[in-house]
C-alpha cells in the first residue's frame, strides 16, 4: 500500500504524514494517485486581520457543520519567523472541541519563507483533505499579505473577517482583501462599534456593486436607501453578504449568527453551483494555478542551471553599470536555455 | 529553498495552570528554527496525542509542573502509542525528581528539563534526539 492508498483508506496517520511531505513539496506522485479523487469538498477559505477572531470562528463553523452530519477538514496557517525560520502555531487552542471527533481533522501550517509556495501547499494540502474524504475544508489564514491573498483565492467560499475596534477601517480597503469576500463576516458583533464596521463594510461594496444600495447626501446627512426588490442585479452578480457573529456563542443561539453565517455560505455555494459558475471559477483557478506552477518550475530550474558566482558576476556588472538589469535576464536566459530569447 | 523543519507538540496536560515554562520554551524552539504547536493548558492524553498524530510532529513536549508526570506521562504514551505514535518520543520540562527518570525512560522520554536549563541547550538536545530517531 502506498501513503496514497493508506489516505484513501482513512488512515488519519497517514494523512499526517501525507501533509509533511506536500509541505516539504515531496509529495508529487502521492498527489498525482489522489488528484482523481478530489473535487467532492467544498472549500471555505477564512482571511482576516490578526484578532478578529477567525481561530474561534473556524471552530464554531466546523460545530455547525459537524451539527449537520458533514465531516470538517482544517488548515490553519500562521507566519514563520523570518528572522529564524521558526514558527509558533498556535490556532489549535480554539478549536480543542473537536478532540476526539474522528469526523475532524486540524492541521497547523507554517507560512515558510516561499515565495508564493505557501498557495502550492496549502492548496495541495485542502486536495490532500479532499481526497480523505471531508466534506468540508476550512482554510485559515491571516489576512496580512498577498500570499494569503492567493490562498483564500482557490477556496469556492472566502470569507472575510472583520471586528469592531481594531483600529482604522480603512486598512481593510487599502489591503483590497475586501475585494475577494464571498461573505463578510463581522465578528464580535457584541462589542460596541460592530454597527459602525458594518455600515463602513456597507459602504465598501457599494463601491463594488453600485446597484445593492444608494446612498445619497442630503442637508450634510447621508442617506442609505435600498435599491427596489429584483431591480438590483442581474442574476450572475453575486453581492457578499454581511454577517454578524459571536463565534464565542454556541451556534445554536441565534445571537451567535452562526446559523445566518452557514445560510450565507450555502447561498453562495448554490450561486455557483447554478447556472455553471462552478465550473467557470475552477477553470479560472486551475489556470492560475497552472501559471504559478509553471513559473516556478521555470525558475527552479534555471536557477539550477545557474552558478552561484555566475549570478554574482552579473550583480557586480549591473551594480558597476556596465550591463542594466533587463540585459543580464537576456544573458541568463540565452545561457541557460542556450537559444535565443525572446 | 525547502527546509524541513522540525515539528514540536508542546502541551500542558493536567490541571496546574502554571504556563510560563511552556510558552518560554515555545518561543525558545521557534527563536531556533522550530515549528512548535502550541496547544495550551489543561490538555487529555487523548487531546496531547490526537495533535500529535494530526500535525506529524517530532517530538511531543510536556511541561509538567504538577508532580503528576508519573501518572500523566505513561497514560499519555500509552494513547499515542494506541495512535500508533509509538516512534515518537517524549520531552519533558517542569519539577521532576532525579528518582523519577529511570522509569520515565521506559515510556520513551528522551530529556528532560527542569528548571535552569538553558533554552539553547533544549532546543540542540531536540535535533540530536531528532536527528537519532532518523526519521524521513
Amino acid at each position: 500500500m502506498t501513503l496514497a492508498d493508506d489516505v484513501l483508506a482513512g488512515s488519519r496517520r497517514a494523512l499526517a504524514r501525507l501533509l509533511t511531505r506536500i509541505e516539504n513539496e515531496e509529495a508529487p506522485s502521492e498527489l498525482a494517485a489522489l488528484y482523481p479523487h478530489t473535487g467532492r469538498a467544498w472549500i471555505i477559505g477564512v482571511t482576516g486581520a490578526p484578532g478578529t477572531g477567525k481561530s474561534s470562528l473556524v471552530n464554531a463553523l466546523a460545530t455547525a457543520y459537524r451539527a449537520q452530519g458533514k465531516t470538517v477538514g482544517i488548515i490553519a496557517v500562521d507566519p514563520t519567523s523570518p528572522f529564524t525560520g521558526g514558527a509558533i502555531l498556535g490556532d489549535r487552542i480554539r478549536m480543542s472541541a473537536h478532540s476526539g471527533d474522528p469526523g475532524v481533522f486540524i492541521r497547523s501550517m507554517a507560512t515558510r519563507g516561499s515565495l508564493g509556495g505557501l498557495s502550492r501547499t496549502a492548496r495541495d494540502a485542502a486536495r490532500a483533505l479532499d481526497a480523505a474524504g471531508f466534506d468540508i475544508v476550512l482554510i485559515e489564514t491571516v489576512g496580512a499579505g498577498q500570499s494569503e491573498v492567493d490562498i483564500v483565492r482557490t477556496a469556492h467560499t472566502t470569507l472575510v473577517v472583520e471586528a469592531p475596534g481594531l483600529g482604522d477601517d480603512v486598512q481593510a480597503i487599502k489591503a483590497g482583501i475586501l475585494e475577494i469576500a464571498d461573505v463578510l463576516v463581522v465578528n464580535k458583533a457584541d462589542r460596541p462599534g460592530a454597527v459602525n464596521t458594518v455600515r463602513v463594510l456597507r459602504a465598501m461594496l457599494e463601491l463594488g456593486h453600485p446597484a445593492a444600495r444608494t446612498s445619497v447626501q442630503h442637508h450634510g446627512q447621508t442617506l442609505t436607501v435600498d435599491a427596489p426588490a429584483g431591480s438590483d442585479t442581474d442574476a450572475a452578480t453575486w453581492i457578499p453578504p454581511i454577517v454578524q457573529t459571536v463565534a464565542t456563542l454556541a451556534i445554536d443561539d441565534d445571537a451567535s449568527g452562526l446559523p445566518a453565517l452557514i445560510d450565507a455560505i450555502s447561498a453562495h455555494r448554490r450561486h455557483l453551483e447554478t447556472g455553471g459558475q462552478r465550473a467557470r471559477i475552477e477553470r479560472l483557478h486551475l489556470e492560475q494555478e497552472l501559471h504559478e506552477r509553471l513559473r516556478a518550475e521555470l525558475m527552479a530550474r534555471l536557477l539550477r542551471d545557474l552558478p552561484r558566482d555566475t549570478f554574482d558576476a552579473l550583480i557586480d556588472d549591473v551594480q558597476s553599470r556596465h550591463i542594466d538589469p533587463h540585459t543580464a535576464v537576456q544573458t541568463i536566459l540565452s545561457r541557460t536555455t542556450g537559444g535565443a530569447p525572446r | 529553498m525547502v527546509t524541513r523543519a522540525i515539528r514540536v507538540l508542546i502541551a500542558k496536560p493536567g490541571l496546574d495552570g502554571h504556563d510560563r515554562g511552556a510558552k518560554v520554551i515555545a518561543r525558545s524552539l521557534r527563536d531556533a528554527g522550530m515549528e512548535v504547536i502550541y496547544t495550551g493548558l489543561r490538555q487529555t492524553p487523548e487531546m496531547i496525542a490526537e495533535a500529535a498524530l494530526q500535525e506529524d510532529v517530532d517530538v511531543v513536549g510536556l511541561s509538567i509542573l504538577s508532580g503528576a508526570h508519573m501518572t500523566l506521562v505513561p497514560r499519555i504514551r500509552e494513547v499515542m502509542n494506541a495512535h500508533d505514535l509509538a516512534d515518537v518520543p517524549i520531552i519533558l520540562g517542569g519539577i521532576i525528581p532525579d528518582d523519577d527518570r529511570a522509569a520515565l525512560a521506559e515510556y520513551g522520554v528522551a530529556g528532560i528539563f527542569g528548571p535552569g536549563s538553558s533554552t539553547e541547550n533544549i532546543a540542540e538536545q531536540i535535533r540530536q534526539i531528532v536527528a537519532g530517531k532518523g526519521r524521513a
